[in-house]
């Protein structure tokens, strides 16, 4: 079994419970964070350290949520350091140490499926230099030239001589060697680790329960926070009454946080709960009470004629060639607002002195964590620092930190004291922030011969960056509206050529705050794309495939994925008896995909999934099997979106508090997902969301192939699909 | 105070009677293995066994559990982590955040313990854990060489 161990600062800390039984953890503890690392533990660069028993620690700086990301950094690292596998263990640098020395470690965003394709560069560099290093310093030892010896699994070799020895009789002399100047990556055809499905390093401490996840720190003290924010965005508290709740078992604290929320600190979790439940509180809702789906759906409609709208992607004349088509198609679709709703609701952990802060908590980015720990604890980065555990879940949830700067402030009112703010899943689900709400005008003119001569994409609705990095706007305009629709770039290139087009965005923000949400705006994009086009593709009397092709001859990658699912899935032959085929591609996240469902709908509108069949070419391929996980995960997320994912707004607030109302996809609607991994080389694209994107429309095409009806809004609970 | 027999031993564990065995068992007892997700038996990451049923116990209160049952929770399912469930599952890399897990690999035990060859339909009925990684598939997989390995 692997050993993961979570900080260079872990000690292991083993607390007996009251009620006798003995239970041991690591413990990451910040508070002794500026102890230097054990003299025993050589660095040999940021990356990587090797300890005298040959023990191979490699440096996260990137978070694991799931997505295997962990496992293939280490395939990098491994890959140049020529290390033994079997020896490998990884442990979270924290952001402070990184700030100390000068950002050592770069990046710590883990968002946007980038966590490998923006790093493997350097982490691969890290290691390369490492095994120079270790082979330099052995080769000194020998008084032979370094040339002449070999490294292969943490043993290095002169067989000239006949010598060998371990990495770690090493590893303290090549620690205070100077790093290489150059370093030559090796050519990916020599490569042995990348490309390989070996198993992920973290499995085995989640079949025991072992993990410790943030929900489950502990630390002598310890007290548990509750809050309750104002449920209406924007809102404050008028008044609370905590003497009705003060004596309460094990309540310790009443507090007014930043003015918006109230919470209850006590002993344990359920009593600080029964409390905050108990306690009365006056809420001043302020000025979005009157707000509603209805209030928002009117705002987005109003933005699919307005005049004024921002451009995102055109060539010739869209509205000219529509205007003179022989028939024009029009069509207009909405996506909703939706909870990441991961399985471990917000929490951090936080000690707070007027002298340091210190924070342990589940986050995508190390970073931005710890400057709004900062700046909530009233203290420079330099006294402050975030140890990170591994995540229940993100999905861009984590990637802010409206949580953290919560529980600094309620930390920050009862000092020197551990406090762990524990949100409920109520609390989870109605201060989300959520994908983004938008609508979609969607028209297109066929000539006779039933070609496609313009298309006008309007999207109406609201900008994720407009909220979260304002300073990131383009004269108002948010570029990341138009994912999966730009006309060049390698990140979200749109996958067809028009001869006129236009896509604009009319910005409708709404009090709901929006976010980063898996797959982000290709999720709508992509229905409101690919949907449309199996529209033009049925009007013209097309094959929606052969319909597609004629408008991809100068995009060769995405016709690629496009007709590997079509012939897997058996695109030119008859489905089966009863059941129905939807096909759709996108390319986001720097990679290709496409989809390919099969799908029927009984005549009580019952819809069953029966295969999918999915593509992605994601350039280079680090680890085959968890590409294959992150392709089907990236369906039961984009499936439940599909089938169940919308919240609601009434009176200002989110509607749906917990999974009996916000229901998701479970295993008995799971269909069998077939993953074709094509890497066609010569570039990096991201693997954990960019599936998502066309689970959605391949299943709505398919649902229209069943039963002649077109769904343009989701989710599909709140639709009829009985036969039209 | 209620008397609990969790893993094969007996805890006293003062709290109101009307805690949920969830929290008896992690903040109380301090096992953290057994998952908060929901608080309403929608999820299941809360899955424990109570004699080799599998139950919620995030909506199980204190004052419905008896000191005779026997409560077994992801800790204490095997001396080692050596369930075939649990082999299965390391196998297959069944777990993408883990979260989940602890309670899926109850509920799927506990089917096993009960069916030891069971259908799809019988994977359908007893896994209505909910994994937002979207690790079903996998699961299905992992109960299935599970069981085989219990019949070879």
């Amino acid at each position: 079994m692997t050993l993961i161990e979570t900080t260079t600062t872990s000690r292991r800390a083993v607390l007996k419970a009251a009620a006798g039984l003995t239970v041991g953890f690591y413990l990451p503890t910040g508070a002794i964070a500026q102890q230097p690392a054990p003299a025993a533990t050589p660095e040999i660069n940021a990356w990587v350290v090797i300890r005298p028993d040959d023990t191979v620690v490699l440096r996260m700086a990137r978070s694991e949520m799931g997505q295997g990301t962990r496992t293939g950094l280490c395939q990098m690292i491994a890959e140049e350091l020529h290390c033994d596998w079997s020896k490998i263990v990884t442990e979270y640098v924290t952001p402070g140490q990184s700030l100390a020395r000068n950002r050592a470690w770069g990046a710590f965003l883990t968002a946007g499926s980038q966590g490998i394709r923006q790093s493997h560069d350097y982490v691969r560099r890290g290691g390369a230099a490492a095994r120079i290093m270790l082979i330099q310093a052995a080769a000194e030892a020998w008084g032979v030239p370094a040339a002449e010896c070999t490294a292969k699994d943490s043993v290095i070799t002169h067989a000239a001589s006949g010598r060998s020895v371990r990495y770690g009789q090493v590893a303290a002399a090549a620690a205070r060697l100077t790093p290489p100047a150059n370093v030559t990556l090796k050519d990916p055809k020599d490569w042995t680790v990348i490309g390989k499905s070996v198993k992920r390093l973290d499995t085995a401490a989640k079949t025991t329960g072992a993990l410790v996840y943030g929900s489950d720190l502990k630390m002598p003290g310890m007290l548990v926070a509750v809050p309750k924010e104002c449920p209406v965005f924007g809102g404050k508290v008028a008044s609370f009454d905590a003497s009705k709740v003060s004596s309460m078992p094990g309540v310790r604290h009443v507090l007014k946080v930043a003015d918006t929320a109230v919470a209850v600190v006590a002993d344990t979790f359920w009593q600080a709960k029964t409390a905050l439940d108990a306690l009365p509180v006056t809420w001043d809702y302020g000025p979005n009470r009157a707000v509603s789906s209805q209030t928002i759906e009117a705002q987005l409609r109003e933005g699919l004629d307005a005049a004024e709208a921002f451009v995102g992607n055109t060539n010739g004349d869209a509205r000219a060639a529509i205007a003179s088509a022989a028939r024009k198609v029009e069509a207009v679709y909405a996506y909703p607002f939706q909870n990441h709703a991961p399985m471990e609701p917000m929490n951090a952990t936080v000690l707070w002195t007027p002298t340091r802060c210190d924070v342990w908590c589940p986050t995508q980015n190390g970073e931005a964590a710890l400057a709004a720990t900062a700046q909530a604890a009233g203290l420079p980065q330099t006294a402050c620092d975030v140890h990170r555990v591994d995540l229940g879940g993100g999905f861009g949830r984590r990637t802010t930190h409206d949580w953290l700067i919560q529980a600094v402030n309620i930390a920050k009112q009862v000092p020197g004291v551990p406090i762990k703010t524990q949100w409920t899943r109520e609390e989870d689900m109605v201060q989300g922030r959520y994908h983004p709400v938008t609508m979609a005008k969607m028209t297109g003119g066929l000539d006779a011969q039933g070609n496609l001569v313009g298309l006008h994409m309007r999207i109406s609705g609201q900008s994720i960056l407009s909220y979260v990095f304002p300073t990131a706007l383009q004269n108002g305009r948010d570029p990341v509206q138009f994912q999966g629709l730009n006309a060049g770039g390698n990140d979200s290139q749109i996958g067809y050529s028009f001869p006129n087009l236009l896509i604009d965005h009319a910005m409708r923000n709404t009090h709901v705050p929006p976010h980063f949400w898996r797959g982000v705006n290709h999720n709508q994009n992509a229905i409101y794309l690919e949907c449309f086009l199996d529209e033009l593709a049925h009007a013209a009397g097309q094959d929606p495939l052969a319909f597609r092709r004629k408008l991809m001859g100068n995009h060769p990658r995405h016709l690629a994925v496009l007709n590997a699912v079509a012939e897997k899935i058996g695109w030119d032959k008859p489905a089966p008896a009863g059941v129905h085929r939807g096909i759709a591609q996108q390319m986001g996240f720097g990679s290709y995909v496409a989809a390919a469902a099969e799908v029927s709908v009984d005549a009580q509108g019952k819809l069953k999934v029966h295969r999918i069949v999915a593509a992605t070419d994601c350039g280079v391929a680090v680890n085959p099997r968890q590409i294959e996980m992150q392709v089907e995960g990236s369906f039961v997320y984009g499936l439940s979106a599909l089938l169940y994912g919308a919240c609601t707004v009434k009176d200002g607030q989110i509607v749906e508090t917990n999974f009996d109302s916000y229901n998701v996809l479970r295993m008995d609607e799971m269909p069998p997902v077939e993953t074709i991994v094509m890497p066609s080389g010569g570039f990096w694209g991201g693997v954990g969301e960019p599936t998502i994107m066309v689970a959605a429309p391949a299943v709505l095409n398919g649902i229209f192939a069943a039963t002649g009806k077109r769904i343009r809004s989701v989710p599909l609970k709140d639709q009829d699909l009985r036969r039209a | 105070m209620a008397k609990l027999n969790i893993n094969g031993q007996v805890v006293e564990v003062t709290a109101a009677d009307d805690t949920p065995l969830l929290w008896a068992i992690r903040d109380h007892v301090g096992l953290t293995g057994t998952k908060y997700g929901c608080g309403i038996a929608a999820c299941g990451a809360c899955t424990v066994h109570i004699d080799g049923q599998a139950v919620r116990s995030c909506s199980m209160p204190l004052s419905a559990v008896s000191p005779d049952q026997k409560i077994v929770t992801i800790e204490g399912l095997s001396p080692n982590g050596m369930h075939p469930i649990q082999v299965a599952w390391r196998d297959l890399d069944v777990p993408q955040c883990g979260y989940c897990q602890s309670g899926m690999i109850m509920a799927a035990a506990a089917l096993l313990a009960e069916k030891p060859n069971p259908t799809d339909e019988d994977i359908d009925n007893a896994m209505t854990n909910i994994c937002r990684c979207g690790t079903y598939n996998r699961v299905r997989a992992g109960i299935k060489q599970a069981a085989a390995n219990r019949q070879g």
